[in-house]
């Protein structure tokens, strides 16, 4: 006897994985977009900052980059309610992605700013800028250009493990494969259903950073 | 998309399918052949299964997993799992037994078989003195625990209203985690693990509201193995005849065997 697919239960647990998508969705998005920022101003700050703000990012990078995700979601979770902070499932898993993205694009576009040459610095404040215009036009967006691959690639990463979310009951993609799961004991059926959709979104993340790229860097062809 | 991705996919798709997973003859005979039984315990629910100070897993199912391979004449392999992966363990063939406090509803049934009974077990809502519930329809607004998978989880999912939120944790740890911190305020799991968490003091305290469902716990096999079912549930009767089950109630639960069990 081998084993037989069986996909009949697919449509009635279909609301439960478009749920599911949509919450990874909006994990990715909103740790992406935040993660991204957050790494940029701790990337400046260890890169260009005032000195007495160092240290505190270069601690919150070692602590963020020597922990597991998971270990950092529990803490969030079920440990910061001893000290009074309550946030729902979902809000944490949403600071979880942040945090934890914000200390890995931090180093990656720290790399790119440290690659600028110094005269490029001093070319935009004889240009009369100011120092922000000068991070802006000159550091920042072609440091951007450098570690676009590599920042993409970290934030297809974290897409990724944001599955580990469903372990604090979020409700993301693997959560419902999960839910799906101790429902109708097709386990298999419901993985490759679920490998499928993270699958074919990592594929579209990347199209849609590739397309960032484009657009951030125009006049020069941005590395994919 | 390229079309080098649609290849891609389309390769992996065919590839994942095209996989069949071979099932067993005779699990007994299987069984005897190898010499040893995979039999799936919990290691997170207390006092069925938890880990000892030696990191071994100790605990009622425990137990009953020993007296079979005993009976069998074979060697035992503890497989640990959680509520939420332990029929997949036993469907993909990992394990040749769950023994792993499971109760019966007709879901499972449609999917594998079940022993006898072989331990008593009720499930109920639990909270703090200052959550005032007595009934299911009290529930309206609470935010209530479960691990997924569980026979809580399968019938509060079915009687509550939609103005109840219910979590799904991955594993009872999650679940008591959620609790002990606050995350929900009530908890639906059995009376033995909320005497357990009770035993240890915690700062909000799981006390009883009321009892979900009497669901006893049997051993958990693949379908179509007479002889397998035949072999645990003599060992299962003879255990209840001769006192050895009863030994292990005592044990673990603390309390005589019910007689309808």
């Amino acid at each position: 006897m081998g084993y037989q697919l069986n996909f009949g239960w697919l449509p009635q647990y279909l609301p439960v994985l478009i749920d599911g998508i949509g919450v990874t969705i909006y994990l990715m998005a909103v740790g992406a977009v935040l993660g991204c920022l957050l790494g940029t101003v701790c990337a400046w700050t260890r890169a260009l900052g005032p000195n007495w703000a160092r240290p505190v990012v270069v601690a919150y990078v070692e602590l963020i980059r020597n922990t597991p995700f998971m270990i950092q979601l529990f803490f969030i979770f079920f440990g910061l309610p001893s000290l009074g902070v309550q946030m729902s499932e979902l809000e944490a898993a949403t600071l979880a992605m942040i945090v934890n993205l914000g200390a890995y694009s931090c180093e990656i576009i720290r790399a790119g700013i440290q690659a600028t040459p110094r005269g490029q610095f001093e070319a935009g404040a004889s240009l009369a800028m100011t120092p922000f215009e000068t991070f802006y036009h000159v550091v920042l967006i072609p440091a951007l250009q450098r570690i676009w691959p590599a920042l993409s690639s970290q934030i297809v990463i974290v897409m990724l493990g944001s599955a580990v979310v469903s372990q604090i009951a979020a409700q993301d993609l693997s959560y419902a494969a999960n839910f799906i799961q101790s429902r109708n004991f097709r386990a298999f059926e419901t993985y490759i259903v679920s490998t499928l959709i993270y699958l074919v979104l990592s594929i579209l993340l990347r199209q849609v950073l590739a397309g960032i790229g484009w657009a951030l860097f125009p006049k020069r062809k941005a590395a994919r | 998309m390229h079309r080098r991705s649609f290849i891609t996919l389309a390769t992996l798709v065919a590839a994942t399918i095209g996989l069949a997973v071979p099932a067993q003859a005779d699990a007994l005979a299987d069984i005897e052949a190898r010499g040893t039984i995979k039999i799936a315990v919990p290691q997170d629910f207390p006092p069925f299964g938890s880990v000892g100070t030696d990191l071994q897993p100790v605990g009622y199912d425990i137990d009953m997993a020993e007296l079979i391979a005993e009976k069998l004449g074979v060697e035992l392999e503890l497989v640990p799992v959680t509520s939420a992966n332990r029929i997949p363990y036993l469907q993909t063939g990992m394990v040749d037994l769950v023994i792993s406090s499971l109760g019966k509803n007709p879901e499972r049934e449609a999917v594998i078989d079940f022993s006898d009974a072989y331990a008593p077990f009720f499930n109920g809502v639990f909270g703090p003195d200052t959550v005032t519930v007595a009934a299911i329809e009290d529930l309206g607004g609470y935010t209530l625990g479960v691990t997924r998978g569980s026979v809580e989880d399968l019938e509060l999912t079915e009687l509550v209203g939609d103005d109840v939120t219910i979590q799904r944790y991955e594993d009872n740890n999650g679940t008591i985690s959620s609790f002990l911190s606050g995350q929900v305020e009530l908890i639906a799991t059995g009376n033995v693990v909320a005497a357990a968490i009770l035993e240890r003091n915690p700062p909000i305290r799981p006390e009883l509201k009321f009892l979900v469902k009497n669901s006893p716990c049997y051993i958990g096999m693949n379908k179509d193995e007479p002889e397998l079912m035949a072999a645990v549930n003599a060992i299962i009767a003879d255990a209840k005849a001769d006192g050895a089950l009863e030994a292990i109630s005592m044990e673990w639960l603390e309390q005589p065997l019910p007689a309808d069990l």
